[in-house]
């Protein structure tokens, strides 16, 4: 179904802006309670190390300190709760041994942080180095074998034809592969490469506030986070408590990427002081420890293959990698991997074979970042068809054509088993190559190549899976069971018109800057025809909001979004029975625009919203034996994910005497189905780009052999800044979806799924002449200059 | 240690410890919560007020320092109803997603536009590359500051991306 009213697809000026850009947005940390304490964490100097002994004394000396815990006072809490529990779960504070550098080993309450922050220096912790296991392939070996209780290093290991046994009967396509290999008519091009680890850095730390009621007995949480919900249940569950005695609270988050898309230790820890001290706890993350306390992403490593004739057909896709868990599992840590094997194929109808180990090593957690597995799919597979586009001298956009899927293969099945809802790859690939202008581009960089410039033009193709998800993914780990709460990840809305026309929407989802109070309401607005200011967009609070999922893999318009729309349907039909009865005409004839209803045909013929309101709340107005109140709560279960997909153009400049990479040119062709604010879709596509260019040429979590972090401030950590980034050149094709009515697939990681790969070609193509195949990420200048340096002397 | 300055128009006095932040002493003392922090290496430029006109990170400041200096924080930038130029131009070009960088933004954009009222997309560049936004990769951005630098001398603004693309 097409959507063509006025507010959806319209450009709609955000109902979030005014509060923020005058300052009087709220974060967690703007929200003050009386009588509250601050925390501060010790945290471990070691990657591995016992611990011999906790001495408290000195701290709890300092005036204003109100408690030091350690794992003695939370053990019987048990550990922190994950919903896919392969791998060694963490103690809420660290329990005999340290497995990370940062790991919070005890936990300083005080009056103001100034304070804990003196006291946490004065707590004496003596230690016992061990041996720390830090990096891929050494931690793989069980050299250093982490965890005691666990056989291996390697949790689990992920197999593309048999990812999830007893569900798919998959082909295993090794045979076939390996039989191609030996045809004399083709070419194998395989390459190990580095998909770094990266640490999500929203702008606005996490911060944690709790307030336990012994009066009420329920415990009243804030959190900045993606999924309150979520967090709710993993509290009660962990104090005994049913889900309706604790109240999270996720007021404006200030960037979330995925990092917020997790329980913390603190978030339980707060909670627990709070009932202990009978006073609220806070604690707020300095962006020094965040390196320690928030989860990390990405960090692979892995060498892919790809075994193709002479002419562009792809006989055989091979992925063989390691993926960096961290030292501990946390919500979804070992199944990231999983959403990568998801679009493991890309827009591609080729044979694929994975295998992801996942590894333990001393390092901080890793979870979902941005795309979380499907930037890190994107990235192998398409600097491996570039490397094979190079080797047998064919356009890269031909390639790519030749083993796409094609439109009428739609609904097509990928070599795991999942059917993608719909795709028209060529259409969007050629609508780039002209938009760009790719021939001349390259006769540019001829031209500059003549004149001794190196400029590289670098294209690639992403599919995303996201909007999820499907009920059944629930039986697979993709619901919030391990945090008490037998779900699925359904979409929810509620749509309330109060007795004086106004509406309010409640919606199980939250907006981390995705402008959700927009975008829902400019839905709610084009069913109802009440106004946009006359809307109001609740969310983030579990005691008004609806039971919901929360924000995160590109799901909220496509899921909640579609709840919301099927529960303005239902307020729709029932205000249709009431305008019928005021306006003496059939409900089928009433029609809802600017501010009221009226009959088709008679647009004189109208009633107001207040007027329809006041007949709701008053049922003797209103048509025999109807219910009073009109409000209707709708929840989504889509039949599949949904799979938008597009192909983007980077045009470099390097300079070969510094290394120095500059970005020319930045064009990305989108589909992610309807569009609901293109406003909105192009600044996810914006900040999204933006996230993958960073993982190109500059973001990189560094740790020592011996586990130390080194990258833990933004001068070690560098995000692009104003002067890194070009203007993007956005454009769009829509193909529609038909996994749910509004026909939207989602957009808020497509740029970061489809952009580092873009970049890094562009730069390869760029330096091609000088004979470098291959950098590893990031393209920092030094690492460009010696990868020159080094092709130039082989 | 007792402090006073001007914040916003309005004379303040505290009693803070020499050690205090001035950006804990707007947030916590002042109870002015747009001015944020985001990092503790005065980086990220969340901070950003305006101290004596200039665009200054209070992360980098102690409040003692700011001994009778006239500080504007984000609070202060609109006239009553009337939003600043740069506020106005963030709403209007979508220049901020999670808002968190917002203010800081804002101050430094303003301050800017003050210095150099027609700067070119460069120079708008090079103005703010002192605060990192995480969600909008500064396009739109730059597209609020070109916007309000119109605004602010009294031209039409350049239309906007969507202008251009929808009919």
């Amino acid at each position: 179904m097409t959507i063509t009213m006025s507010q959806v697809g319209g450009i709609v000026r955000r109902k979030e802006d005014p509060a923020l850009i005058q300052g009087r947005g709220v974060y967690v940390d703007d929200i003050k309670l009386n009588g509250e304490l601050t925390v501060a964490f010790v945290r471990s100097p070691f990657a591995r190390a016992r611990i011999r002994s906790v001495d408290t004394s000195a701290a709890l000396a300092i005036p204003g300190v109100r408690a030091v815990y350690t794992i003695d006072d939370v053990r019987s809490l048990g550990p922190l709760l994950a919903q896919i529990p392969i791998g060694k779960l963490r103690p809420l504070l660290a329990d005999g041994v340290v497995n990370h550098v940062g790991e919070a080993v005890a936990m300083v309450v005080a009056q103001d942080r100034y304070q804990a922050e003196d006291a946490a220096e004065a707590v004496l912790v003596e230690y016992d180095q061990l041996p720390a296991s830090v990096g891929l392939k050494f931690s793989a070996t069980d050299e250093v074998k982490i965890h005691d209780d666990l056989e291996s290093n390697i949790l689990h290991t992920w197999v593309s034809h048999d990812w999830w046994p007893g569900v798919f009967e998959l082909e295993d396509y090794r045979p076939a592969i390996a039989a191609a290999k030996e045809r004399d008519d083709v070419v194998i091009v395989s390459q190990e490469m580095v998909n770094q680890r990266l640490i999500p850095v929203a702008i606005e730390p996490r911060a944690v506030l709790a307030d336990w009621s012994h009066g009420y007995d329920r415990v009243t949480l804030y959190t900045s986070s993606q999924i309150p919900h979520a967090v709710s249940g993993a509290i009660a569950k962990t104090f005994g408590l049913p889900v309706n005695a604790v109240h999270v609270i996720a007021p404006e988050v200030g960037g979330g990427f995925g990092c917020k898309l997790n329980v913390y230790p603190d978030e339980i820890l707060v909670c627990f002081a709070s009932h202990q001290l009978e006073a609220p706890v806070r604690w707020t993350e300095t962006r020094r420890e965040a390196g320690y306390s928030t989860i990390h992403g990405r960090g692979w490593i892995g060498t892919a293959t790809i075994t193709g004739t002479k002419d562009g057909e792809i006989l055989g896709y091979e992925l063989d990698a390691m993926a960096d868990m961290g030292a501990y599992s946390q919500n979804l840590t070992v199944a990231i991997p999983v959403l990568g094997l998801y679009a493991a194929s890309g827009q591609y109808n080729i044979p694929v074979e994975w295998t992801v180990k996942c590894v333990t090593t001393n390092t901080q957690t890793t979870d979902a970042y941005r795309g979380a597995g499907r930037p890190e799919a994107a990235y192998y597979l398409e600097r491996a068809i570039d490397m094979y586009a190079a080797e047998i001298g064919m356009h890269p956009g031909d390639v790519r054509k030749k083993n796409y899927f094609k439109k009428e293969d739609f609904p097509a099945t990928t070599p795991i088993g999942l059917t993608m809802d719909s795709g028209d790859y060529i259409t969007t690939l050629d609508k780039l190559l002209i938009d760009a202008d790719y021939a001349g581009l390259k006769e540019m960089q001829a031209q500059a190549r003549s004149e001794g410039r190196y400029i590289g033009v670098g294209l690639s193709s992403y599919v995303e899976v996201c909007g999820f998800g499907p009920s059944i993914l629930a039986e697979f780990g993709f619901g919030w069971d391990g945090y008490g709460l037998p779900t699925s990840f359904s979409g929810s809305g509620l749509v309330r018109i109060n007795p004086d026309g106004s509406a309010t929407v409640f919606i199980g989802t939250g907006p981390s800057g995705q402008g959700h109070e927009t975008t829902w309401a400019q839905i709610v607005s084009d069913r109802l025809g009440i106004g946009m200011e006359r809307i109001r967009v609740a969310h983030g609070d579990t005691s008004d909001a609806p039971y919901g999922i929360g924000t995160f893999g590109s799901r909220s318009a496509a899921v909640d979004g579609t709840a919301t729309y099927e529960a303005a349907e239902k307020v729709r039909s029932k205000a249709a029975d009431l305008v019928a009865h005021m306006l003496e005409a059939s409900a089928e004839d009433i029609r809802f625009a600017d501010g009221g209803a009226h009959v088709v045909g008679a647009p004189g013929h109208t009633v107001t919203w207040a007027e329809i309101a006041e007949v709701a709340y008053k049922p003797h107005k209103g048509p025999e034996g109807i219910e009073a109140g009109l409000e209707a709560h709708a929840m989504f279960s889509p039949g599949n994910a949904t799979w938008p997909f597009g192909s983007n153009i980077a045009v470099v400049e390097v300079d070969v005497e510094t290394g120095n990479v500059d970005i020319l040119r930045y064009v990305a062709m989108d589909d992610c189905g309807n569009v609901i604010n293109p406003m909105i879709v192009d600044g996810q596509l914006h900040g999204g780009i933006a996230q993958g260019i960073g993982q190109a040429l500059f973001e990189e979590a560094v740790y020592d052999p011996d586990g130390n972090l080194l990258s833990t401030s933004l001068v070690d950590y560098p995000l692009p800044t104003a002067t890194d980034l070009p203007m993007f050149e956005l454009d769009r094709t829509v193909t529609l979806t038909d996994v749910n009515p509004l026909g939207v697939k989602g957009i808020g990681e497509a740029g970061t799924v489809g952009s580092a790969q873009t970049i890094v070609n562009a730069v390869v193509d760029a330096l091609a002449p000088l004979g470098v195949k291959h950098i590893d990420m990031p393209l920092r200048p030094k690492k460009v200059w010696q990868a020159i340096q080094d092709a130039q002397e082989a | 240690m007792k402090v006073s300055m001007t914040v916003n128009g309005r004379l303040v006095n505290g009693d803070v410890e020499p050690r205090t932040l001035l950006v804990h002493f707007i947030r916590e003392e002042l109870a002015l919560t747009g001015t944020h922090i985001g990092c503790e290496t005065s980086y990220c430029g969340a901070c950003t007020v305006h101290v004596d006109g200039e665009a200054t990170k209070s992360c980098t400041m102690l409040a003692v320092q700011a001994e009778g200096a006239s500080i504007t924080t984000i609070e202060g930038m609109a006239m009553g109803d009337e939003l600043h130029p740069v506020q106005e131009g963030f709403w209007e070009r979508h220049g901020l997603q999670c808002g968190y960088c917002t203010p800081g933004m804002i101050m430094s954009g303003a301050a800017l536009i003050a210095a150099n009222p027609s700067p070119t997309e460069d120079e708008i560049r090079h103005g703010i590359e002192g605060n990192l936004c995480r969600c909008t990769g500064y396009h739109n951005i730059v597209k609020s500051i070109e916007y309000a630098a119109a605004k602010a001398r009294g031209e039409t603004p350049p239309p906007a991306d969507w202008e251009e693309a929808v009919v």
